[in-house]
């Protein structure tokens, strides 16, 4: 029988790994990567309340569907921009891409 | 240690493995193709969360759909940052420093928690939670409005993309 907390913390060492590929990586695809990563340490984390502390509900499934939603639409846009990018400036590294700083 | 825990503990040491691997491989293409191998290993826990149904979604959808997306941007863009100059930022330490903090700091709060080593409940008898979730995301008391909005998203996402990544003359 695996507890709740195995899921729990798996999930937290997942997210964990996903934020440190989006504060460390200098290239847009391999942030973008991270970002998938933390979204599935999400999932895994809504599905296993659901299913172990309201498993006759149904918002844990429910939100897991959205958040496939919203991952599919984020990395849609997301490619795009970094296709758009780097047809414009030749580059996909995050600190290069700089035009709104100052 | 029963024979679920050792299949959990296995799947979970080769995810976070190919995790870790993601997010520190230098070739990019080798990156997509650990982050396959993390995301498959997600749709095996799924699968002991005793939801097949979202195993396979995270497989057609991440699988078959984001992670082929992020190889085709890699192709189109390998050219510029392949295996020359360094992958990461100067404050990579950092990153990882607030990234061990945040783990042990979410691994403490949970800890602290009452239900953190909440026993496997019994799924209630005589409900499919696969029917129950199509009907509730169908349904005018349920989810229907969240889940016109994802469409409505997914949509825009869509056309979004077409026009940002257009070619104009």
């Amino acid at each position: 029988m695996i507890p709740l907390s195995y899921y729990l913390v798996f999930a937290a060492a997942l997210f964990s790994i996903g934020l440190y590929g989006v504060l460390a990586r200098k290239n847009a695809v391999a942030i973008l990567m991270g970002i998938e990563l933390m979204l599935n340490a999400v999932n895994v984390n809504l599905l296993a309340f659901w299913r172990y502390r309201a498993p006759d509900g149904i918002a844990g499934q429910a939100f897991a569907v959205m958040v496939f939603a919203v991952a599919a639409a984020e990395v849609a846009v997301g490619l795009a921009l970094v296709i758009s990018v780097y047809r414009r400036r030749n580059t996909v590294a995050a600190d290069e891409i700089d035009l709104l700083k100052w | 240690m029963t024979m679920l825990q050792v299949i959990f503990l296995i799947v979970a040491a080769v995810t976070l493995g190919a995790a870790v691997m993601v997010v520190t491989a230098r070739n990019l293409v080798h990156a997509a193709l650990w982050l396959i191998l993390t995301l498959f290993g997600v749709a095996i826990l799924f699968v002991l969360l005793s939801a097949p149904f979202f195993a396979v979604v995270q497989v057609v959808i991440y699988i078959g759909a984001i992670a082929i997306l992020m190889i085709f941007a890699i192709m189109l863009t390998r050219r510029v940052m392949q295996d020359v100059g360094p992958q990461y930022n100067p404050g990579w330490w950092m990153a990882a420093l607030i990234s061990l903090v945040f783990f042990g700091g979410l691994v403490w709060m949970l800890s602290s928690w009452g239900g953190f080593s909440t026993p496997l409940p019994e799924l209630p008898e005589g409900i499919d939670p696969l029917r129950q979730l199509g009907q509730a995301l169908v349904s005018p008391d349920a989810y229907v409005i969240p889940f016109e909005v994802a469409s409505v998203l997914l949509l825009g996402a869509l056309i979004g993309a077409i026009t940002i990544a257009w070619e104009r003359g």
